[in-house]
């Protein structure tokens, strides 16, 4: 076979604008408009790729998006469809997985070995002894298909896109067109979604007036304002009519992108595809479909061959017969429909050279046209809830039952002329902007806002009268085995073969095969792995079934499913200078937090030394205003709250209604009826909504009302021996003496000038401390007074991790690091402070039984013998004398204060009492002995020096 | 994506919400046995039909139930 360009013809190629490119290297020239596969094809290329497992030679099937022949990489972005890739100046193409050349390659002798290679081979060779698999994959990863990925390369620029049309158009061929035009002229907004470069479906490689008929219908879609995607693939249709939507031709520097388009209703019209036909030698180089053979010819002026035997059993396959005897081909017929049957392909060096038929009749040709049917893509009807079923009269499937938001048109709907197709598909489009406009109507109802320029629905749409089915034979294989799934190598004597060994139903098959797995997702394939299992067993193809087809639709690449790379997080007023200060940020939550300025165990060896200040913004803070705020305290925290005095805070842990620690913090009342709460900095958002859901839903006769303050506030905690010395020097207007603000309490403040300001005294480090809450646009200011007015005491900010350090020192758990999803209240020391004598608290029951239990996992701290070791966290603790796990490490620091570790864990109530012995097996495999800590805290067990 | 319909905001992407999970009613915490209480805090019926169900409006802040067919995901009326 030796494609040529014409001298004239081809729709959509410009032949005044030459493009050059290369090709393994050579440089070549096309006309802008080309494909990889036809500007190739000009230039007498017919071998794009060897196949997969037997590195067969292998040229057009489809030549389109689908062609599984045709996988090329450019430049350095691998697996590249060659026959929908438009060339661009200065590409460089190459054939992937071929050694040392496309045309010789040494892995074709596994072609020698074919027969050996037969469904399964693989799992069955490598599978044993499990041991040799990490060998067997590395060279059988040289053999894997696919191109060469370039770490180096750069990310390109990919994004995302919202949309709410009333009418989305899956498909952009003459059915797809006519009903975005009438769902558009009904007043809808439409857009139009086609996964070619051009609108025009199967009309583009149609006859010189189907073209005409394609572009006016193009033109008319811009007319009344439809919004086309072309180079865009609908991936998948999900709840409510959501649908993905892959955009590759965006405009400007970005690649590609996702359109999530949420469509009031939802038209199908992707056309059918046509399907190879299984015989002997049918993946020979020269064997197409009509409609490869004929996007050749028209599309793109290309004479396919010089040769050729058409095998037709439809209208499409006569019209390729006809088009290339127009290009000058020399044609031979075999139809299809009078029983003629093409049964072998034969020849040199992969190609084509001899075409045998059933009556044993043999043509010398370089090039066989095969038009045996179609697939119906109902993948979208698949996504929609529909099992489409088979029609043998017409040879395909055909969707059974929508939901009233998804409207099949075109091909998937039915056969007939031009004519009656554009018929039905402008009455589906009139009954979908009808069912989109009704759709938004109803929604902008439920919006309690003015309705405002929402056009009403037209009266008169209505089912369109259902299409004709044109008769077609059913032509799957011949009567000689063939290739059923091209990408895979998976021919029908495979599948015959898994079905002997039992793999008897289509989605085994499949799966045993890899038959429809790969790159083409069964577009081509699905159909005849079903009729050529059906026919091995017995059955038909309505009774074998299909696969089920998933999304997306066309594989999507992960930049475009990535979008564009931004994290979104939030910042305190302090960022700044913790930016311009050598802070070293760790990303929290929703946070940027600072985790150290340089020396973490300087910074908390500093906190009790001297005084140290850490930016704590992202704590949560509920301000509480209400007469029922002390029961709605009583009820989410597991102690009591009626006798709080105005000026105290108090300390609570909030379970769920399992019993399992929520969340913690102290709550301080600042008024008769107000209260301000703090959560945890990873609870801020989620506590609030607890809180919330408990006022609304289970208590909505209290009168409670909660801002949520996080932000509103920027969160100092000032620590240290020296923070009262500190805090005297900015603030005037409290007496900051330990008999007048004693520990645990809170009190008004004005804070280097900043007037409303709050201070609580607490210690999370086991400190003399104060958190001070200044409102956030202050934050800074009171930060660098901080820093200003502390200079001879030694103040130094420190980060998270000074924070860690020094709260393990004092022995004080966190959420979520020593506790998990099964510590209740009782197992994390907490004995004393739940209360149950409450009339009701969120988990009081669960608080209750676990009281009485005596097998709860116990959070104990624990130090190893040898203080020098730090163990990592999640390190397992083992009895010694049984060698049975009976907990792990929770946490772990070096303790600048006590130069030895200090350590946090769960264990089993049976070793959770101070002094007994434990093994930690470190990850290093060793085994070295700890004890149960004391007290809780290693640093100041009485509280000394917080109550300082 | 679910739709969902906000009796304040009108019908929003699920994203904008926090499901709540069929809805349950609280055994009274004073007199719950051990089974009444776990059937209410671990036990879902989880039919395949009709359900009441809790929602959360990000938007307006509001908790609300609404009636779900677990089969098509088709929505009846919110009720606050
Ligand atoms: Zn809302």
């Amino acid at each position: 076979m030796s494609p040529s360009r014409l001298p004239s013809g081809g729709a959509v190629i410009d032949r005044s604008r030459p493009i050059k490119f290369k090709w393994n290297g050579k440089s070549f020239t096309g006309f802008e408009g080309d494909t990889i596969v036809s500007a190739l094809a000009a230039n007498g290329v017919d071998v794009f790729s060897r196949s997969m497992k037997y590195h067969r030679r292998r040229g057009i099937l489809t030549g389109d998006f689908w062609d599984p022949n045709c996988f090329v990489q450019v430049g350095d972005e691998p697996n590249v469809r060659a026959g929908h890739r438009l060339i661009s100046a200065g590409i460089e193409v190459s054939a992937q997985n071929v050694w040392p050349s496309l045309e010789r390659d040494v892995k074709a002798a596994n072609g020698l070995v074919g027969r050996f290679l037969t469904a399964g081979f693989y799992y069955k060779t490598f599978m044993k002894p499990a041991t040799l698999w990490p060998k067997y994959e590395k060279i059988l990863a040289t053999f894997a298909p696919g191109g060469a990925i370039d770490i180096e390369s750069t990310p390109g620029r990919y994004d995302k896109r919202y949309s709410h049309p009333d009418v989305l158009v899956a498909g952009g061929g003459p059915a797809g067109m006519a009903a975005a035009i009438a769902a558009a002229e009904a007043g809808a907004d439409v857009m139009l979604v086609e996964h070619n470069h051009q609108l025009g479906g199967h009309l583009l490689w149609g006859s010189a007036e189907d073209q005409k008929r394609a572009a006016s219908l193009g033109a008319r879609c811009i007319e009344v304002g439809v919004e086309v995607l072309t180079d865009s693939t609908v991936t998948g249709r999900y709840d409510g009519s959501w649908v993905a939507i892959n955009q590759r031709n965006v405009a400007g520097e970005t690649i590609e992108r996702v359109v999530k388009a949420r469509a009031k209703c939802l038209v199908i019209a992707p056309g059918l595809i046509e399907r190879p036909y299984i015989f002997e030698g049918n993946d020979r180089v020269g064997v197409m479909t009509s409609g490869a053979a004929r996007r050749m010819l028209n599309m793109y002026g290309i004479k396919p061959g010089q040769k050729a035997v058409v095998f037709t059993a439809n209208a499409a396959g006569d019209a390729a017969a006809a088009d290339l005897a127009d290009a000058g081909v020399e044609v031979t017929t075999v139809d299809g429909r009078t029983g003629a049957d093409v049964v072998r392909a034969s020849g040199s060096g992969d190609r084509v050279e001899q075409v045998e038929l059933a009556d044993g009749t043999v043509y010398e040709a370089d090039l066989l046209v095969t038009a045996v049917g179609w697939t119906a893509p109902t993948s979208l009807a698949n996504m929609s809830g529909d099992r489409p079923s088979y029609d043998p009269s017409a040879a395909r499937f055909f969707c059974t039952s929508l939901p009233d938001d998804v409207l099949p048109t075109g091909g998937l709907a039915g056969d007939g002329s031009l004519e009656e197709n554009l018929t039905h598909a402008s009455a589906t489009g009139r009954l979908a902007a009808r069912r989109g406009l009704t759709m938004r109507n109803q929604m902008r109802s439920m919006t309690p806002r003015a309705s405002t320029g929402v056009p009403a629905p037209i009266k008169d749409a209505s089912e369109p009268a259902p299409l004709p089915r044109a008769n077609h034979p059913e032509l799957f294989r011949s009567t000689t085995h063939g290739l059923v799934d091209f990408s895979e190598d998976v021919g029908s004597k495979d599948l015959w073969a898994a079905a002997a060994e039992g793999f008897d139903s289509v989605e085994l098959v499949k799966r045993f095969t890899t038959a429809t797995m790969g790159p083409s997702q069964g577009k081509l394939e699905t159909v005849n792995t079903v009729a050529v299992l059906a026919e091995y067993l017995g059955q038909s193809i309505e009774e074998v079934g299909t696969t089920v087809w998933r999304p997306p639709y066309a594989p999507v690449s992960l930049g475009a499913l990535a979008g564009k790379n931004s994290t979104p997080h939030r910042i305190s007023s302090i960022h700044v200078w913790n930016k311009a200060n050598n802070c070293k940020f760790i990303h929290a939550g929703a946070w940027l937090r600072p985790d150290h300025y340089g020396n973490a165990q300087a910074e908390a060896k500093n906190v009790r030394d001297n005084v140290g200040i850490i930016d704590v913004t992202p704590l949560g803070k509920l301000d509480l205003q209400g007469p029922n705020v002390p029961d709605l305290l009583e009820l989410l925290y597991v102690n009591k709250w009626r006798k709080l005095d105005i000026g105290k805070v108090r300390y609570g842990v909030m379970v769920g209604e399992d019993g399992v620690v929520l969340d913690d913090g102290v709550t301080a009342r600042l008024g008769e009826e107000h209260y301000m709460m703090t959560t945890t900095s990873s609870g801020a958002a989620s506590i609030w909504e607890w809180a919330e859901n408990w006022l609304q839903t289970e208590r909505p006769d209290w009168d409670v009302r909660i801002v949520p303050v996080t932000t509103s506030y920027t969160s100092i905690n000032v620590a240290g021996p020296k923070s009262r010395e500190l805090l005297l020097k900015i603030c005037e207007d409290v007496d900051l003496s330990n008999e007048a603000f004693g520990y645990m309490s809170a009190r008004p403040a004005t804070v280097a000038g900043v007037a409303e300001s709050l201070m609580l005294r607490i210690g999370f480090t086991g400190e003399l401390s104060y958190e001070v809450h200044v409102p956030a646009a202050h934050g800074l200011k009171v930060w660098e007074a901080l820093l200003d007015a502390g200079k001879d005491l030694g103040v130094k900010p420190f980060g998270l991790e000074a924070q860690r350090i020094l709260r393990l020192e004092k022995g004080h758990f966190i959420v979520g690091q020593d506790t998990d999803g099964l510590t209740r209240g009782a197992s994390a020391g907490l004995g004393g402070l739940i209360k149950l004598d409450k009339d009701d608290g969120v988990g009081l029951p669960e608080l209750r039984w676990a009281a009485d239990r005596t097998d709860l996992a116990q959070v104990v701290s624990i130090a190893l013998d040898d203080g020098m070791i730090v163990p990592e966290e999640a390190s397992q603790l083992v009895d010694g004398e049984t060698n049975t796990i009976v907990g792990r490490i929770t946490s772990s620091r070096m303790s600048p204060n006590l130069g030895r570790s200090v350590c946090m864990g769960q264990v089993i109530p049976e070793l959770a009492a101070p002094g007994s012995k434990l093994t930690v097996l470190l990850t290093d495999g060793r085994r070295v002995p700890a004890k149960i800590h004391t007290d809780h805290a290693f640093i100041d067990p009485e509280g000394a020096r917080l109550r300082a | 994506m679910l739709l969902v319909p906000c009796p304040n905001c009108g019908p929003r992407d699920a994203s904008d919400f926090k499901f709540g999970g069929e809805s349950s009613s609280r055994p009274d915490p004073r007199t719950a046995t051990p089974e009444q209480w776990r059937d209410y805090v671990h036990l879902k019926t989880n039919v395949a039909g009709n359900q009441k169900e809790t929602w959360y409006c990000r938007g307006c802040r509001t908790y609300f139930s609404l009636h779900r067919d677990t089969v098509t995901n088709i929505f009846g009326a919110p009720q606050s």
